[in-house]
């Protein structure tokens, strides 16, 4: 009996103690943490990708808060919530979200098997990574699509694969969120993130190549060989050439598509643009104008 | 018999080139001269299009830095200097010259008479570095560092032992083995003069038991002359690769080791030059040569004949093919350097440069690489690893983007050697990878160096 009585005793009076010892331990090293960040984290999308340039959501939250009390959230943008969650998080910290344009990875690069043909083989590891640093790859173009998928890899959200007849990447519009992985995954920079455009609709040039003409059109036979036909017949300035690429500033453009009937190389595309039924309409005005 | 005390592989041998004397290449129609030939800052070109150029006339002199100057090994007229296709498989800056017979500069010493210590008179340690630099000399055994640099230990550091790397452990090259069968009283002159530049006592020349008649040959010279060569020892060494690495080298030799980056060889008391390097040295001193010509083999199980040129700097891949025989029809792969370090290439087009070893035309069975299949945990490549690193965990990190790791496990120790890759059982690309992270680790070193300094 004795020894039970002393045995719960001495337990509870540890227990009593270590319960005090932890009491005031929590209270003294208590963390407080800014309670509007666990708000602004829990309506982010939890994909933790790290797009926003931040370790993960959490870290964009704090980011945002601390950014709140400056005064401003300019310059931060979850690319995988887009608008309806900066505003959310707006809302959250008392804030006006700046309206931002959705974007999207667009894969600057149309070199496929028949268009770039291969003059050798690479048998190493399967990554571009590797691949880039053994020189221009299998293709004679230094700056083009590898096609090992280290940006399918990067990609959290299923949004890009490997086109196995082309070897190039496509990238899925409805899952891409522009967070910017592939970019980063790609050695050669050939994925942009590019602003989406109205309804969605872009001309790009679909080359990363460098060079001067001469080589590249040895390379491949839809790389832009800075012939500047696309410079002269935009009339809004939106197409620079600049180390022999061709780029169209996509705030600029008017998605007038003048450019891509102009390129010799069909290296510029466009996307998402209805079939052209009244094509030959189209042009035909536009000479006369000119004339 | 001395070696190497941590991992290495035995690959192959095939020195099949071994008994040819070195002959010289003929001259070629059209030289390339890559501003790129060395580690460190490209040259830059000083002449322009339409230039009149003779044989060691200046191209490009050396750039902001670790550089060194390019010569041509030609004459006739620059036609253009503009980006050209290189070993690197990318385009860079290059000058090409279309030859018009073969003028040679007047201060060069074209004859073949022995210069010995004695003929150069007092000349000083500095006038021997500096004509080294000069002559724009690297590094020849592929590594392609300004020897120059080397030659100058930086302060609180002092040379014990100059060790000449006459090991040529890459299986099929034999450019080093000839030329001391060859050349033997210049590369020891050679010697002294490096001795004489660092003003270290000692030297030894490390050469692998596989090539007796080089080791026997330099033994008994250096028994003759005993009196004119002092200090300096032949030591044989087993046959196991990568002797050749530096710091394998210094270890067999004199028994120390060279700690990880960023110490160097000079930190224990060594400085290792090619032997090819050293016939350079000497005709760069003696002759007032620069650096425009080297021996390369062109070998191959299926080559006609298996060579050993003395190719002008320049000269296409494609000629020295055509020499040696012309390109096998079975040809799988063309490989510049040795099989295990060297890279394949891309075009017969590149041009040979300051550290092209040898032209190894690989059998298309041959340049298969086997099946990947998954890690049996062996560990063999952990054995094999002469710098003592674990390449499968390297790999594993690598995959998993873990810089931190790979940095942890000294991944900027790795030599290249592609032992790891050559012992694997299950074909895995392991160097593949850990260049990867080598190159990565390395730049984040260089960020967060190039930060502190910053911050201070």
């Amino acid at each position: 009996m004795n020894v039970i009585l002393i045995a719960v005793i001495v337990l509870g009076s540890i227990g009593l103690v270590a319960a005090l010892i932890l009491f005031l331990a929590a209270k003294k090293f208590a963390v407080h943490e800014d309670e509007r960040i666990g708000q602004v984290a829990e309506v982010l999308p939890q994909a933790n990708c790290g797009g926003c340039g931040f370790p993960g959501c959490s870290g964009f939250a704090g980011a945002c808060v601390k950014a709140a009390d400056k005064g401003s959230l300019d310059g931060l943008l979850c690319p995988v919530g887009g608008q309806p969650v900066m505003e959310k998080v707006a809302d959250i910290l008392g804030m006006k979200a700046e309206a931002s344009a959705p974007k999207v990875a667009v894969v600057r690069c149309n070199g496929t098997c028949e268009s770039r043909p291969r003059i050798a083989e690479f048998d190493g590891a399967q990554s571009c990574r590797v691949q880039n640093m053994l020189g221009s790859g299998e293709t004679a173009c230094a700056f083009g699509c590898l096609g090992c998928g280290d940006c399918v890899a990067a990609c959290q959200f299923d949004a890009i694969h490997m086109n196995p007849e082309t070897g190039l990447p496509e990238v899925d519009e409805e899952k891409c969120t522009a967070c910017g992985a592939c970019s980063k995954a790609c050695p050669r920079g050939v994925i942009e993130i590019r602003l989406k455009g109205l309804k969605n609709r872009r001309v790009v040039v679909l080359c990363n190549n460098k060079d001067k003409g001469a080589q590249t059109r040895k390379a491949c036979s839809v790389g832009c060989i800075a012939c500047q036909k696309c410079v002269k017949v935009c009339k809004f300035e939106a197409i620079t050439v600049d180390a022999n690429l061709a780029y169209i500033d996509a705030e600029k453009c008017k998605l007038c598509r003048k450019c891509e009937e102009e390129c010799p190389q069909n290296a510029i595309h466009a996307f998402n643009f209805p079939p052209r039924k009244p094509k030959v309409e189209n042009v035909e005005p536009a000479k006369e104008q000119e004339a | 018999m001395k070696t190497f005390h941590i991992g290495g592989v035995h690959p192959a041998e095939n020195k099949l080139s071994a008994a040819e004397p070195i002959r010289v290449a003929g001259l070629p129609k059209q030289a390339v001269f890559s501003m790129f030939q060395h580690i460190g800052a490209p040259a830059v070109p000083v002449v322009k299009k339409g230039d009149e150029v003779k044989v060691g006339t200046l191209l490009g002199e050396a750039g902001k830095g670790l550089s060194v100057p390019v010569f041509s090994s030609v004459s006739g007229k620059v036609s253009k200097v503009d980006a050209v296709l290189d070993s690197s498989g990318t385009r860079r800056m290059a000058v090409v010259v279309d030859v018009e017979g073969d003028e040679w500069e007047e201060r060069i010493d074209r004859s073949d008479k022995l210069v010995t210590m004695k003929d150069l008179g007092g000349i000083t340690a500095e006038e021997v570095v500096n004509r080294i630099k000069a002559a724009g000399i690297v590094g020849m055994g592929g590594a392609t560092f300004p020897t120059g640099v080397k030659l100058m230990p930086p302060p609180g550091t002092k040379a014990e032992a100059i060790i000449v790397n006459a090991v040529e452990c890459e299986p099929y090259l034999t450019a080093d083995h000839r030329l001391m069968l060859e050349k033997p009283e210049q590369i020891l002159v050679g010697i002294q003069l490096i001795k004489h530049a660092v003003n270290c006592p000692k030297a030894y020349i490390g050469i692998e038991m596989n090539k007796p008649d080089a080791i026997k040959l330099l033994t008994n010279l250096l028994k003759e002359k005993a009196a004119q060569y002092p200090g300096i020892e032949v030591v044989p060494l087993k046959v196991k690769y990568p002797q050749g690495g530096e710091k394998q080298l210094i270890d067999a030799v004199i028994g120390r080791q060279v700690p990880a980056p960023p110490a160097l060889p000079i930190n224990v008391g060594a400085i290792v030059q090619n032997v090819g390097t050293v016939y350079a040295i000497y005709e760069a001193v003696t002759k007032n040569k620069p650096l425009i010509e080297r021996i390369i083999t062109v070998t191959g199980k299926s080559v006609k004949q298996p060579s050993n040129f003395l190719a002008r700097i320049g000269t296409s891949m494609q000629q020295l093919i055509d020499e040696a025989g012309g390109l096998p029809e079975d040809t799988g792969k063309i490989i510049g350097g040795g099989p295990m370090m060297g890279r394949a290439l891309m075009s017969l087009e590149v041009p040979v440069t300051k550290g092209s070893s040898g032209l190894l035309l690989m059998t298309e069975k041959e340049s298969r690489r086997g099946e990947v299949s998954p890690c049996i945990r062996c560990a063999k490549c952990v054995s094999a690893c002469p710098m003592g690193l674990e390449p499968y965990l390297l790999a594993s990190y690598t995959r998993l983007k873990d810089w931190d790791g790979c940095e942890k496990n000294d991944v900027t120790s790795c030599i290249e050697c592609g032992s790891c890759a050559f012992t694997c059982p299950s074909n895995r690309p392991l160097l593949d990878n850990i260049r990867v992270a080598k190159q990565t680790v390395m730049g984040i070193i260089k960020a967060r160096h190039m930060e502190s300094i910053a911050k201070k």
